[in-house]
């Protein structure tokens, strides 16, 4: 775990980059310091690894102060992953994952052995390993700097904006790639962002920060949405809020819809048969879904270009907010909602979603477990109140943002009127 | 041209000579131009001082440096050693700048992820900086080395034999041919120098080879 206790940092020329900053960071947990510009999260990320040294207060990590520890070993102790990945340009990609074990004083054969593990691990070929960094697109550098990160196994990492520098398509590639790698490695990460959705998707917990370096607001991403402190939290959160917070609810087994289905190539005539409402649901041979046709526009057999596209799926035991997505972006009204192989298994509207939305509480207000705005509650309470805290601020539905990304076996129910 | 086969063996030596002359300044200058390079990247408030003051080296006249070196240093005159101090100071006066400049071409991000990686200072020099400032100090280094091969000739005036004692000896005796021999002699010098420099800047710089990502 790692302390912030009343940590300041004053900047000669007078400005307050971090103010009477308190906060933990609980061991094996994505903490998320999230604010906007000149709002201190950096500064206070790079004050862990003593690349900056704090004016007053202290951080601790595991009980132990940082500042009585020689700051080259305890950087060696700490991944750290920045934006851009920061990768030595002269160093091979095997190289440069091999960095912090060569520091160690590894054997070359056990850190190259280490470095192509991890290549593997954060999902890159063996061949990249001779390769520059030059030679990757930035996706591929910002994994190899994940990599880079955790070729030591440290128990505490920190990033700074990892994912803001790569297309947003790339960035959530990441994202999930990111939680399934610390779903098996479990370090105590702290992460630093100005992007909301970013601190909501990945965040155990989430510490909101004002200009000035003020910790506005300390808690669980569900918890955080449903509950902002003042204004200025309610603003970064963000106006569509209610609709993110469905992000952090796990769907329960919704009675869903049997839908006919046609594969590519049926004929206006076929289509027309099968049709429930105008629309038919068209799926390729192994019934994942393809997209939405109208039969009656139709002149000819089914082809590719012809289909609409615009309905998201939504994959069974996932969010709430996957769901209501689907029902919501479905041309016919009808949202898809399919297996962990992709495979249909009927479909679901929106009033039934919110409906079930309606029927949840939100999550309860607990005054002990958000620290008051500016994060100065005294010492001897934030340690009484630490245990109490985890088990408060556990997200309602624990593990339901996993399940998204990693498909869980046991919610993946079929319910009785879909299709086999 | 009967005069250059039977010199032929004079020559060689001579080449061999301006060759020591040039050449072992060059290493000693980048030696101690590092450190200085350094330390004005370093301490920003040394910077100008540094770079302006070994620059202003440069601007002593070569004949006045190598005839005021044997009474500052107590030398014999006819020491070659005083014509490898002096080609030490231009080295010098050379690349300062080059070594600062080519140390602040290391982007910041590399810097600061080596020091968070766990690097101590003199460590990342050797191992991040310096071979990341290789392609800049190498340009610094092919220009020091052609200006010393140039300047070395001047030494024939204060009596240090090379290539330069062959135009002294065409103009006392007003014959042409030992004075193309002796210019052709550096030019070619000059070439190897810089080819040995963008020899050896190649194989320190594979990164720089590569290419760039299909994307």
């Amino acid at each position: 775990m790692i302390r912030f206790e009343a940590v300041s940092k004053h900047f000669p020329d007078g400005t307050k980059a971090v103010d009477g900053l308190t906060f933990r960071a609980p061991t094996g947990q994505i903490t998320v310091l999230v604010g906007p510009s000149g709002c201190g999260k950096t500064t206070s990320l790079r004050m862990i690894n003593r690349m900056i040294q704090p004016t007053s207060g202290r951080i601790l990590i595991d009980g132990r102060d940082t500042s009585t520890m020689d700051e080259t070993e305890l950087r060696r102790g700490i991944g750290y992953v920045i934006q851009h990945a920061g990768l030595f340009p002269h160093r091979t990609i095997v190289a440069n994952i091999a960095t912090v074990p060569i520091l160690l004083g590894w054997n070359k054969r056990k850190a190259r052995a280490r470095a192509f593990e991890l290549l593997e691990r954060v999902g890159l070929p063996a061949s990249f390993a001779k390769r520059y960094p030059a030679q990757l697109s930035g996706g591929e550098q910002q994994r190899v700097g994940v990599a880079r990160a955790l070729a030591a196994d440290p128990p505490v990492m920190l990033m700074d904006e990892p994912f803001s520098a790569v297309d947003p398509v790339v960035r959530e590639q990441l994202q999930d790639e990111f939680l399934r790698l610390q779903g098996d490695l479990g370090k105590t990460i702290v992460f630093v962002t100005h992007d909301i959705d970013e601190a909501i998707k990945l965040g155990d917990q989430v510490a909101v920060l004002r200009t000035g370096g003020h910790l506005a607001q300390l808690a669980d991403p569900a918890y955080l949405l449903a509950h902002p402190v003042d204004d200025f939290v309610a603003d970064f959160v963000g106006k569509d809020r209610g609709y993110r917070a469905l992000s952090f609810q796990a769907s329960p087994h919704f009675a869903l819809a049997q839908e006919r289905t046609v594969p590519l190539g049926a004929t206006p005539a076929q289509a027309a048969g099968a049709a429930r409402g105008g629309w038919i649901l068209v799926v390729d041979e192994g019934r994942r879904p393809l997209g939405w046709i109208e039969p009656d526009r139709l002149t000819g057999p089914i082809q590719p270009e012809m289909l609409a596209r615009g309905g998201t799926v939504a994959t069974v035991g996932g969010p709430l907010r996957n769901v209501l997505d689907a029902a919501l972006s479905s041309p016919s009204r009808r949202g898809v909602v399919v297996d962990d192989q992709g495979v249909v298994l009927g479909t679901l509207r929106a009033h039934e979603v919110l409906a079930e939305i309606e029927d949840r509480a939100r999550p309860e207000l607990q005054d002990e477990a958000v620290p008051p705005a500016g994060g100065d509650r005294p010492d001897e309470e934030s340690q009484q109140g630490e245990e109490s805290q985890q088990g408060q601020s556990g997200r309602p539905n624990g593990g339901a943002r996993r399940v998204d990304s990693a498909g869980s076996a046991d919610s993946a129910q079929p319910s009785e009127e879909s299709p086999a | 041209m009967t005069w250059l086969p039977d010199h032929l063996g004079e020559v060689l030596s001579l080449t061999v000579r301006h060759t020591y002359l040039a050449g072992v300044p060059l290493i000693l200058g980048l030696l101690i131009a590092l450190p200085l390079g350094w330390l004005a990247r370093r301490y920003r408030g040394l910077y100008p001082i540094l770079i302006i003051g070994t620059g202003l080296l440069y601007t002593i006249p070569s004949l006045a440096l190598f005839i005021m070196l044997p009474l500052l240093l107590g030398t014999k005159i006819l020491d070659p050693a005083n014509v490898v101090i002096a080609m030490t100071i231009y080295t010098i006066a050379l690349l300062v700048r080059t070594v600062a400049d080519g140390l602040g071409s290391v982007p910041d991000a590399v810097n600061q992820s080596a020091t968070a990686m766990g690097y101590r200072r003199g460590r990342r020099f050797l191992s991040v900086e310096l071979p990341l400032a290789v392609p800049v100090i190498s340009a610094g280094l092919r220009v020091a080395a052609v200006s010393n091969v140039s300047i070395v000739s001047v030494a024939t005036l204060i009596g240090v034999q090379q290539l330069g004692s062959l135009f002294t000896d065409g103009f006392n005796r007003a014959f042409m041919e030992p004075i193309i021999v002796g210019v052709v002699a550096c030019v070619l010098l000059a070439l190897v120098f810089d080819g040995v420099i963008l020899g050896a800047t190649r194989l320190a710089t594979p990164w720089q080879r590569a290419g760039k990502a299909p994307s």
